[in-house]
């Protein structure tokens, strides 16, 4: 048998089905199985990595492994499993830390072996310097979506520091690989100084802005493999690491995007910074409030209801309450749908897990450019916990600091009913004008109260 | 600059790799729809999870007097297991929920 051989087949395996898998992610009607097959893949070069070689291994090495092995999947298992859908966006960054840790830490142990070598210290030091600081900036994005730390943090002139520590990291890095000194201080320190980085990077970042940076790090946690691949001539860690790279910038991009911003602004300029005097000054007018019985009596008598949900919505974990009004409201012949702002909640895509999970119809999920058309054919809007995503502002006001950003054109409509706890700003920290318009009607308190006292008000009907 | 071209020489094929790959993830994800962005993401970062192999052979090659080393090595094999493990299940977990239902 050629051990060799079985083992570059596994790495084969395991290659096709990172890529098989990408691609079955794309489609939501093979997602799940697509994910499996990663999974998958992944088994196989893992347990071919363990098993596949000449070399003896001692007995307590081979304990090791097994334990660690175990170990982490137990822990990791029972994160994810236990963890509440609303806190899928930190948990992603959590794992994506840990990664982002592993990287690191091979880097740290490698080092002393391979000073006769420019090009494995290269790679070694690469792989370090990006492995630390995604793993970091990984734990900072965390702590700051799990709402341990909500303010941005800006140094003044943080721009400046940020460079600075960058710049240091950058020629720290290049003296360690043009001068590989036998003493592993030198690296000890670069480790340092990236974590230094990873902190600083995301610290001045915005919560709103968060999901970009998270797949920002999760893009660099790929690179970090991809250049432990080029250190043990590993296909399938080359493979899957470059592949995750260019997916997650492109993913990131493409995320940027749908909030009509560059990535370069979510980084250096920090969110309701730049136009902040122009969007701060508060509306004139004043809000109707209405009962819950008023808005059932709106929606029961309606054509075409949209419900636009937001990060309120996940917060007051009202996905299923929302399904069962939805579905009440189909059984009195209104037709129901769900507009999606590609950026609603904490992360693209978030809305739509969220209601998938609650057996919301996977067809009644319309994206915004899809939907909003046909908002002028809309009798009630019902914005539930959404704020920033329905601002009118965004298209009309070129001071607020949303200008330009995409939104749901609500306004069009002809009834806005808005649950809302309070007159609270939302994420962007901006007041917003839609609740003073005359159609719209205001009922405060938790979403999930709210849906509730309205279905019990329309099941009377 | 010589470095640079014995570089090029002895890992053409890995270079080749590193290319098309950039282009296998830019194709595979420009047309996805919004709503699996987040799926995507979480899927991809289980996927370079893959790093645990650099882990695995960092702790099959180490000195077992080494326990400084073995036990920064075992941690680093926790890690990326916790990354490879939860990253997958919590795609899963999410992915279970998109259920059409006609």
């Amino acid at each position: 048998m050629d051990i060799q051989a079985l083992l570059n087949i596994s790495y084969l395996i395991a290659a096709v089905t990172f890529m098989a898998g990408m691609k079955m992610l794309g489609s939501p009607k093979t997602a799940r199985k697509g994910n499996l097959i990663a999974a998958a893949g992944m088994s196989i070069a893992i347990l071919a990595t363990i098993f596949l070689h000449e070399k003896q291994i001692p007995l307590l090495i081979y304990t090791l492994i097994f334990a660690a092995i175990a170990l982490g999947t137990f822990t990791g298992w029972y994160i994810a499993v236990k963890v509440e859908m609303t806190k899928m966006p930190e948990l992603v960054s959590f794992f994506n830390g840990m990664g982002g840790a592993t990287a690191a830490l091979i880097g740290l142990l490698e080092y002393v072996h391979n000073t006769d070598s420019t090009y494995k210290i290269a790679m070694i030091v690469a792989g370090l310097l990006i492995g630390s600081i995604s793993f970091s900036g990984s734990m900072i994005a965390w702590g700051k979506l799990s709402g341990k730390m909500r303010k941005p943090v800006r140094l003044p002139s943080y721009n400046i520091i940020n460079t600075l520590i960058l710049l240091l990291n950058i020629a720290l890095a290049v003296y360690i690989v043009a001068e590989r000194p036998e003493s592993p201080l030198y690296l000890y320190l670069l480790f340092a100084l990236a974590l230094i980085y990873g902190i600083m990077f995301v610290l001045p970042i915005g919560g709103a802005d968060m999901p970009v940076v998270i797949s920002l790090l999760n893009s660099f946690t790929g690179l970090a493999a991809a250049f432990g691949g080029f250190l043990y001539d590993n296909m399938a860690m080359l493979t899957g690491g470059v592949l995750v790279g260019s997916a997650g910038t492109i993913l990131t991009i493409a995320m940027t995007k749908a909030m009509n911003r560059s990535l370069s602004n979510v980084i250096f300029g920090g969110f309701g910074d730049t136009g902040g005097s122009g969007g701060g000054e508060s509306i004139q007018g004043s809000v109707k409030s209405v009962t819950p019985s008023d808005a059932g009596i709106l929606l029961n008598y309606a054509n075409n209801v949209v419900i636009v949900p937001g990060y309120g919505l996940a917060v007051a974990q009202a996905q299923h309450t929302i399904h069962e009004l939805e579905e009440l409201l189909e059984s009195k012949g209104v037709n129901v749908k769900y507009a999606i702002h590609p950026v609603a909640g904490r992360m693209p895509g978030h809305m739509n897990v969220l209601l998938a999970e609650a057996n919301v119809d996977y067809d009644k999920l319309v994206d915004m450019d899809d939907i909003n058309p046909q908002f002028k054919n809309t009798d009630v809007v019902l914005v539930v916990g959404a704020n920033d995503v329905v601002n009118p502002a965004a298209k009309t006001n070129p001071s607020s600091p949303i200008y330009g950003m995409p939104v749901l054109n609500v306004d069009e409509a002809k009834n806005v009913i808005v649950l809302k706890r309070s007159m609270k700003p939302g994420y962007a920290g901006i007041d917003n004008e839609l609740f003073y318009y005359p159609k719209t009607s205001m009922l405060f308190g938790d979403a999930k109260d709210s849906i509730t006292k309205i279905i019990n008000e329309v099941k009377n009907m | 600059m010589e470095a640079l071209f014995d570089f090029v020489n002895q890992n053409i094929e890995m270079i080749y790799i590193v290319v098309l790959m950039v282009f296998v993830g830019i194709e595979l994800i420009s047309h996805v729809p919004a709503v699996l962005h987040t799926p995507l993401m979480s899927g991809a970062n289980a996927i370079h999870g893959v790093v645990i192999i650099g882990a695995i052979l960092v702790m099959l090659h180490m000195d077992p007097e080494n326990y400084t080393g073995l036990a920064i090595g075992f941690i680093a094999v926790v890690l990326g297991t916790l990354n490879v493990v939860g990253g997958f299940v919590v795609t899963d977990r999410m992915l279970e929920m998109f259920k059409t239902k006609k």
